[in-house]
Formats: C-alpha cells, structure tokens, sequence
C-alpha cells in the first residue's frame, strides 16, 4: 500500500479538524476492515489516515428510556453481545452477530459498517473501469453481476448497498449524529443518510468529506423487530439479500401498524419497501400477509442478466423476517 | 526439517531480514523528526501529532515480553511481528481479513493481524501461537489438534489454535457449537474440518454422535 502520514487525534473535534473539503487524500481509521483491504488493492490512496480509535467518547453505549444510543466507534461484537441491545433491537443485533466471523466483529465498527465501500469487484479491482474511480462506464451492467443490485431503473452505477446494520436501523427509525467543522453537528435520519453514487466525488452515503458520524441514536418505542439474511456462505461473507422489518403490534392476531419493511442488498442504497408496508398495515400478520408483502416488496425490480434469482430470494426474506418479528414459528428451521 | 541443524556461516533469510529491519530503522531519524516537528494540524484545539510517513516506534507486549519496533505507518501489525520482531506464528495468506491464519489475540480478543496497523497495536497486549507452548508442554488445545490430526499442510493451524484458545479463555464450558462459532472466521483449504471437530468434541469432554 502507499504510505501515509498517520494521526490519532483524542477528540472528534480534533479528527474533523484534520480532515479535508474533497474525498481521496485524507481518509478516517477505526476497526480497519475495509480501509486496509482498499488500500492494499490501490483503491484507496490516502497521504493521511486520521484514526478514530483513540478517541473514548466513540465508544459507549448508552440504553435510555426514550431512546438508545451507540457510539460510532463501537465494535460489532459488542453490540451483538449487549444483552439490552438483543432484547430491544433483534434486527441490530442479529445482523451484527452475522458479519464476517469474530476477528471481523472484534475489529469492525458501527461507523465503519454504515460507511464502508461497496463490494462490488470491479470497483475493487484497479484494472477494471468503474465509474466510482473516474472511468467512463459500470463495468458490472454488461459483465459478472450476480451480486449487484436487482432495483436497477435511473442507476448508472448497479453496486448492492453493502451495510448489514443501517438496514435495522432503517426499520427502527434510526438517526446518525453527524459533526463537521466549526463544532457544527447535524442529525439525519438513517433513511436519508445513504447516497447512489455515480462518480469519484460521491461515497455510498451523503457526509461531507469533512464529516464523521459520532454516533446513532434508536428510539426505544417497542417495535417488534427482526432482520433475515439469505447467505450463500454462513460467515466471512456478505449476504445475497437481507430484510428488516420493525412494527408496533402484529403478534398473537393483533394488527401490526407502523410497519416498516427496508431491503439491502438489492440496490445502491438500502431501500424502505413502501409496497409491501401497505400490504401489512392494519393487519395480523399470516402466512398469507407475508407472502403479499414479499410479493409487493419486488414489484418494480429490474434485476440484471444474472441476478434475477435475487427476486425470489426477496421475497422469501421479507415473509421469513416478518414471521420472525411476528413471533410465529420458523417454518424453515427443522 | 529444521533451520537450525544447518550449519550456516552465510547470513540467514532471517537474520539478513532483521539486519534490513535495523537499516530501516536507521534511516528512519527522519521519520522520527517528523515526529519531533510541530504539529501542522492546528485548528481549533490541541494539535495532533503527525506520525510518519517515515519510520516511527511502536511499542507493545508480544507473548508477554515487551518489545519496540520502528516501523512505517503502513506496516500492518502481521508484517511487523514476522519481518521485523521475528514472531512467525502468525502466517500472511490472503493478507485481505477473510482467510484467518493471521489470528492474534489482542487483549484477550481475536483479531486479523493483516488488517491493523501495527501503529495501531501501540500499548497492546498481543498474544500469538507461540504463547501456546511452555516448557516444551503444549497447550490442550493445541495438543487436541495433535491428538486428532487436525491439521495437514499446517499453514492454517496457527491461526485456528488462537482462535479456539479466545474461545476457551472466555468461556470455560462452551458446547462443540460455541467452540465451531468462534472459528468462523477461519479457513483450512486441506479441509480438515471434520479432525477438528473432533479435537473440539475431545476438548469439550463430549462423545461426538453420529
């Protein structure tokens, strides 16, 4: 990789003040994971590499009445492990006990897993043309795509959003809390907090070069919630597909409201499934509703020449995450 | 086959690799004056120091004993432990986080040693294969992985040991599924998963059932 200057500064507001206006040369460090990798391929060449892991106040996990909130350097395995986390959010912690195999969590962060690359191989590749690194096509829309997004329509750049937790937290109405210069600090809803991008001078979510997100805070509203994965590989991987669902209501016959039901996976950003909440909305949940909103969650999918398998598998996650929140039995578990 | 029964007058792979190390460091006084420079980044607040991009000194705990090593930030921690401290146990193969041979425990957690700086490790405990051996008496876990033949070519070995260790030290009583979780993030490519199951059975004092 190339060299770098290195910095560990103590405050967030020390680290904001070293980073810069544009993307590229100077690049922020917590578990690792996916900086290294990068820049071990030349994806990444940063001069400067600004660590967070020095900074204590990214670190905690606070559990309110009102609401939940974790700090953006804290690691997968401990939110997976936190046992108020697992009882209150099952579609947080689940999927952050699924990521990569316990070296990945032990080192992985909650910021890093909501701004993390995408994994598509030819953004990662450095003799492939990809539109992210300045190339004047996606050489996934003609070529090895089996990965990539299947909602396609107005996407020049087919990556499949690749966070496992902003999903969860999607459902949950999470929000990011975001500091820039200036001590200047902006929440966003983790809805609107990820981007498609179609160039070099865009990442995968809407922070300001000069931005890091600090932390994210849940509210504690007692959602029934769960998150289902399809995996071709059961550790060290990415899922094909992933769904959460979070609702108020919908167990033993009660009607389920507030439905939110969010896929990953399938597009360049994680996507809140407006189709399939309607189909659930005000109603028990059975087997039948779930099929519907499977069936509702896909409409208007355009998958690519290899990925239309990745519809169905759509669908049998969003009936599988919804049985899960449902409190019914896991049908597919023998 | 063993290096040290060669009789050997010319310099080792090994010994010309640390003598190289030695030159690194040297030519790192640069590096180092950076170090001693003023901070550029002083923008509202205490300035952060600027570390490299030459060499600077690291220091932390391998297996017990202190040790220093000057280094490029870039260095990740695997690469310092092999080429510059010696610690071999630790194996570089896919050099991205996925494959597991790379497996150190930092302060009593598993970690990919390819994918951390080694400035990162600055004050860490680090513990590796090695540390699973005292007085020519082997560790149980390692010495279930002998008693199974739970290994074949052994590049992956070191990295599984560790990884199984981390298991056993957080948990006294885990059940052969907690163990086989905590080796998720590993690979052996000879495919002896089946004789390390059963080096987990032996480990967890249970009869595997067929």
């Amino acid at each position: 990789m190339k060299n770098f200057t290195y910095y560990r500064p103590t405050t967030t507001e020390q680290a904001v003040s070293l980073l810069e206006g544009r993307w590229g040369n100077t690049e922020l460090l917590a578990g690792g994971t996916d900086l290294l990798a990068l820049q071990k391929n030349y994806i990444a060449q940063p001069g400067r590499v600004v660590s967070l892991t020095g900074i204590a106040g990214l670190q905690t996990i606070v559990v309110g009445q009102q609401n939940v909130q974790i700090g953006a350097g804290v690691t997968l395995a401990r939110i997976a492990d936190h046992p108020d986390l697992r009882r209150l959010f099952p579609a947080l912690t689940s999927a952050a006990g699924d990521i990569g195999g316990p070296q990945i969590r032990n080192m992985g962060t909650l910021g890093g897993n909501l701004c993390q690359r995408n994994r598509c191989w030819y953004f990662r590749d450095e003799h492939s043309p990809c539109l992210l690194r300045g190339g004047n096509r996606c050489s996934a829309i003609e070529g090895e795509n089996k990965y990539h997004a299947i909602f396609t329509a107005n996407h020049r750049c087919v990556i499949a959003s690749p966070s496992t937790l902003a999903t969860g937290l999607i459902a949950l109405g999470a929000t990011a809390e975001v500091l820039g210069p200036q001590n200047r600090r902006r929440t966003i809803q983790l809805a609107n907090f990820f981007n498609a991008p179609t160039g070099p001078n865009d990442r995968e979510h809407n922070l300001a070069p000069n931005e890091i997100v600090t932390g994210v805070t849940i509210p504690v509203r007692g959602l029934n919630n769960a998150a289902y994965e399809v995996r071709q590989k059961q550790s060290s991987d990415w899922p094909i597909v992933q769904v959460a669902v979070a609702f108020a209501g919908g167990r033993n016959g009660e009607k389920a409201t507030g439905v939110k039901i969010v896929l990953s996976h399938v597009a360049p950003t994680p996507i809140i499934a407006d189709g399939a909440n309607r189909a659930v909305e005000n109603r028990a949940i059975t087997d039948a509703i779930a099929v519907a909103a499977g069936q509702a969650a896909v409409a208007g999918a355009k998958p690519l020449s290899q990925n239309g398998y990745k519809v169905r598998l759509v669908e049998v996650a969003v009936k599988r995450a919804l049985t899960i929140a449902a409190g019914l039995p896991r049908y597919w578990e023998v | 086959m063993n290096e040290q029964e060669t009789p050997n007058t010319e310099p080792s792979r090994r010994e010309f690799v640390i003598a190289a190390g030695t030159a690194a460091a040297s030519t790192s006084v640069l590096g180092l004056a950076v170090l001693d420079a003023p901070a550029a980044e002083v923008q509202g607040g205490a300035a952060v120091r600027a570390v490299g991009p030459g060499g600077v000194q690291v220091a932390f705990t391998v297996n017990g004993q202190k040790v220093q090593v000057t280094v490029e930030p870039r260095v990740t921690l695997l690469d310092a432990l092999r080429n510059y401290l010696d610690v071999t146990g630790c194996k570089r193969v896919c050099d991205r986080g996925t494959c597991g041979a790379c497996t150190v425990m930092i302060d009593g957690k598993v970690i990919y040693a390819c994918t951390m700086l080694a400035v990162e490790a600055q004050g860490k405990q680090i513990r590796t294969a090695e540390s699973l051996i005292a007085n020519e008496q082997l560790d149980r876990v390692p010495a279930a992985f002998v008693n199974a033949d739970a290994q074949q070519c052994g590049f992956c070995t070191p990295g599984f040991v560790v990884a199984m260790k981390a298991v056993f030290e957080g948990n006294a009583n885990p059940t052969p599924a907690q163990v086989e979780k905590g080796l998720q993030g590993n690979i052996c490519r000879c495919g002896t998963y089946e004789q390390m199951r059963d080096a987990i059975y032996a480990l967890c004092n249970q009869k595997r059932g067929k």
